[in-house]
């Protein structure tokens, strides 16, 4: 058996907590993970937030970030132990045999610096290769990694290219000392769906050309089967499951791993349309100040009674503006919103109460959504107080009907959001929407920045509540699986347009508009070779065309 | 009460212990405050233990009242300038716009014009009272903290939470001081701590050019101007209250930086 590239055996990641006003904690973050990577293979890590695979890839160049500490355990790479070894000799390991490509490529390039630069200061200071000639290798880099004009790229600052090429240009990066080893933490996470699978057949076409191994970091299992080889599942920093791709995705022995598979499968029959709309908003055009072009042109939808009314598209299609201006936060410039048969104000400040409690909002984030300061019990309460003049008991009996109906309990009154995690929090966010027994609640994104199994469980709550409250949903994703899931009709908007508008099966069957068709195949699915085949199918298509 | 750090005992000790002074002031001195008790200049006895000034009161007895009128006046100022200051800045930080525009520019004014300056025009021109040496402390100091307020308070306005709080129809009241006051605590805390001891030091600078207090009232700044040419002579009188302000300056400070660690304590301040 050949020598392993990359040897983790009991490897243990901590590192201390320090709660305002109490002694230092040592928490332990992976306890005792042993895998062994070998040349020119990709092992894909998946799990959670806080599983610690992002801790255990930088493991890998023996690096622990902000305080976090390898407290024991053994990482050979190239045959021996980089824990043992001294600052002088990993400097020569970083940068050179392994290299890292980091989630938010935007935050990672120095923006006072060009890209060509950055892309061969390592293989330049690590003595690999000559100026020339680094240069010369990311050019053909950029090249594989279908960057346009490989060229001259290069002489472009970061914030001259897209967040989609800029994240391959962190991919060249990585390559161009010609590393042994490049570890992928999360490299499509930020990306739009649509990019995201270019960058995936970027990066998985570059691993294969220049015979690099892999740690491929991701909480997606469907991305992580199209580039892996092996997949090792962790989970609050164990190890649940190893195995290849095929048994994995095919043949999870595990409970987590099987949850991890089944993701998204939740099935929502969809609902007729009514005659009577809850919420129709007709022409609306709206641009915000100090700009001239419109980011709302003449959108035309229709949201009814107790039914869910998805708006997909990528970032900057002008999904969460219009949410903005149904609420009133942003009027339009031109067009009528009708709520419940009144035409509404266009301004929030010129809203009556009434108006305002029968449309509730539920934000992307709710850590900044419930103000860090206020009780569970205060942030539910306030509505009801504000609305309905409820006070004292009643209130509280009120608050508690609530917690139960988010299914969160007792207990949680009295607690600061910062002890909730975040599915909880989210919860609670729902909670305070409901309180104001609302008609329409607008979700913005409220499930992408949530784990998968915990976005299904948030998922499945508000298809129940829907059902018990009849409450309407304008739901806001770029997220084509919690579409399926969850809506009854579909906008498609691109570039502030509605592109294509309907029942969710009229939308989500063919034939498809180009945009859509791009939307809906881009969706990574748990399925091996995915990859290939889209990125064929599209091949061929282009040729036909 | 329980585990209070040692650098905020230390700090704790010697605030209480100065406030108390001043509290305290009339009983625990041993003579008046404008007794003629002695010579001039004499050095420390078991009689005076600071010794005496420059026209024979008991230096020990003056600092204890100086401390008195220095910490109140001082004191108000600050509460003023806070309250003032937070409000105003809140209230632009929150109504954005023309509101704010003007509100800010109206402070950038008075901040132009170097406070001690302006100070001793308007106190050349009106009678230097306690009342009115406040009312002046405080008004110039709070467009610091307008300033201060007002930044950390655009920063919470554009959260989530200030959003829904809108949304839901919240009045200004509400979101001024439900949604952002407890937020911007923090930070404001600590900036009082530090304004507190600028008022002390601008108190003693106003009446070391003698439009503060007048005497024969005692202040600490007062103390320095009437003992000053004893420093010629190696009398130490005029370098009492340096020190006393020296400690107070520093052991604020301590209670400031333990009351920011705990108030920034998510878990609603409990630590």
């Amino acid at each position: 058996m050949t020598v392993p590239l990359l040897k983790v055996r009991g490897l243990k990641i901590g590192a201390t907590a320090y709660p305002p006003g109490e002694k230092p904690v040592a928490i332990k973050i992976v306890h005792g993970v042993d895998f062994d990577l070998e040349a020119g293979k990709v092992l894909g890590l998946i799990g959670e937030s806080g599983a610690g695979k992002s801790t255990i890839g930088l493991a890998a160049m023996a690096y622990g970030r902000g305080g976090v500490e390898i407290t024991g355990g053994e990482v050979w790479v190239n045959g021996r132990d980089i824990l043992k070894e001294n600052l002088r000799n990993l400097r020569r390991l970083r940068g050179a045999e392994v290299t890292y490509v980091s989630q938010s490529a935007a935050a990672s390039f120095n923006p006072a610096k060009k890209i060509m630069e950055q892309v061969t200061e390592a293989a330049i200071f690590q003595n690999k290769f000559s100026k020339a000639d680094a240069e010369a290798r990311a050019v053909d880099l950029f090249r594989r990694l279908g960057l346009p004009e490989p060229e001259t790229i290069g002489k472009r600052y970061p914030h001259q290219v897209s967040g989609g090429q800029l994240q391959r240009c962190m991919t060249a990066l990585a390559l161009c000392p010609e590393p042994d080893l490049v570890v992928f933490d999360e490299p499509t996470t930020a990306l739009d769906v649509t990019t995201q699978i270019d960058v995936l057949a970027a990066i998985k076409e570059a691993i294969a050309a220049t015979g690099v191994a892999a740690l491929y970091i991701t909480h997606d299992l469907a991305v992580v089967a199209q580039v892996s080889d092996h997949i090792m599942v962790l989970q609050q920093g164990d190890m649940v499951e190893y195995g290849t791709v095929d048994q994995i995705i095919n043949n999870p022995q595990e409970e987590y791993t099987k949850a991890l598979v089944s993701v998204r499968s939740i099935r929502h029959e969809e609902k007729t349309p009514t005659d009577n709309p809850l919420l129709r908003v007709e022409n609306v055009t709206a641009r915000y100040r100090g700009t001239n072009f419109d980011v709302l042109k003449k959108i035309n939808v229709d949201i009814h009674p107790g039914q869910t009314l998805a708006v997909v598209g990528e970032s900057g299609s002008g999904k969460s503006t219009l949410a903005r201006v149904i609420t009133g936060l942003l009027p339009p410039s031109d067009g009528t919103i009708t709520f419940d048969g009144r035409v509404l104000n266009p301004a929030l400040a010129t809203r009556p109460v009434e108006d305002l409690r029968e449309m509730q909002m539920i934000y992307q984030m709710a850590d900044t959504a419930m103000n860090p300061r206020q009780t569970v019990g205060t942030i539910i309460g306030r509505p009801l107080e504000f609305y309905f003049g409820l006070r004292g008991k009643a209130k509280q009996k009120r608050i508690q009907e609530l917690l139960d109906e988010i299914e969160l309990g007792k207990g949680f009154q009295d607690r600061y959001p910062a002890e909730l995690s975040g599915g909880q929090k989210q919860r609670v966010c729902i909670a305070r929407a409901l309180a104001a027994k609302p008609k329409l609640i607008i979700c913005d994104e409220v499930t992408s920045a949530l784990d998968p199994l915990v976005a299904d469980g948030i998922l499945k709550l508000l298809l129940n509540l829907q059902k018990i409250e009849d409450v309407a949903y304008l739901f806001i994703t770029h997220d084509l699986a919690t579409v399926r899931a969850i809506a009854d009709s579909i906008a498609v908007m691109f570039q502030g347009k509605v592109v294509r508008y309907g029942t969710k099966s009229q939308v989500l069957s063919p034939p498809f508009d180009a945009y859509t068709d791009l939307l809906l195949s881009s969706v990574p699915e748990m399925k091996i070779g995915w990859l290939e085949e889209t990125i064929e199918h599209r091949r061929m298509e282009s040729a036909g065309n | 009460m329980k585990n209070i750090p040692i650098s905020a005992m230390i700090g704790l000790f010697f605030t209480g212990l100065y406030f108390l002074m001043a509290i305290l002031a009339p009983w625990i001195a041993p003579y008046g405050m404008a007794e003629i008790v002695g010579d001039v200049w004499e050095p420390s006895s078991s009689e005076f233990l600071l010794g005496t000034d420059s026209i024979g009161r008991d230096l020990l007895s003056r600092m204890i009242y100086g401390g008195r009128t220095t910490i109140f006046i001082a004191t108000a100022a600050t509460i003023l300038s806070f309250t003032l200051g937070s409000v105003m800045g809140f209230f632009a930080a929150v109504s954005g716009g023309w509101v704010d525009q003007s509100l800010s520019r109206l402070v950038d004014l008075i901040m132009s014009i170097p406070s001690l300056i302006f100070a001793l025009v308007v106190l050349s021109v009106m009678p230097t009272t306690v009342p009115i040496l406040i009312i002046l402390m405080g008004l110039l100091d709070s467009t610091r903290v307008y300033r201060l307020a007002r930044a950390v308070a655009v920063d919470i306005t554009v959260m989530d939470y200030v959003e829904a709080a809108r949304l839901r129809g919240e009045k200004i009241g509400w979101i001024i001081f439900r949604e952002t006051l407890p937020n911007a605590l923090s930070p404001l805390v600590a900036e009082m701590g530090l304004r507190f001891i600028f008022a002390v030091l601008f108190v003693s600078t106003l009446s070391f050019l003698g439009l503060g207090v007048q005497p024969p009232q005692a202040d600490w700044g007062g103390i320095v101007k009437e003992n000053k040419e004893g420093i010629n002579y190696g009398i130490q009188a005029a370098l009492y209250p340096a020190y006393a302000i020296a400690t107070l300056c520093i052991s604020i400070n301590l209670v400031a930086d333990w009351i920011l660690t705990r108030t920034t304590s998510l878990k609603g301040g409990r630590g």
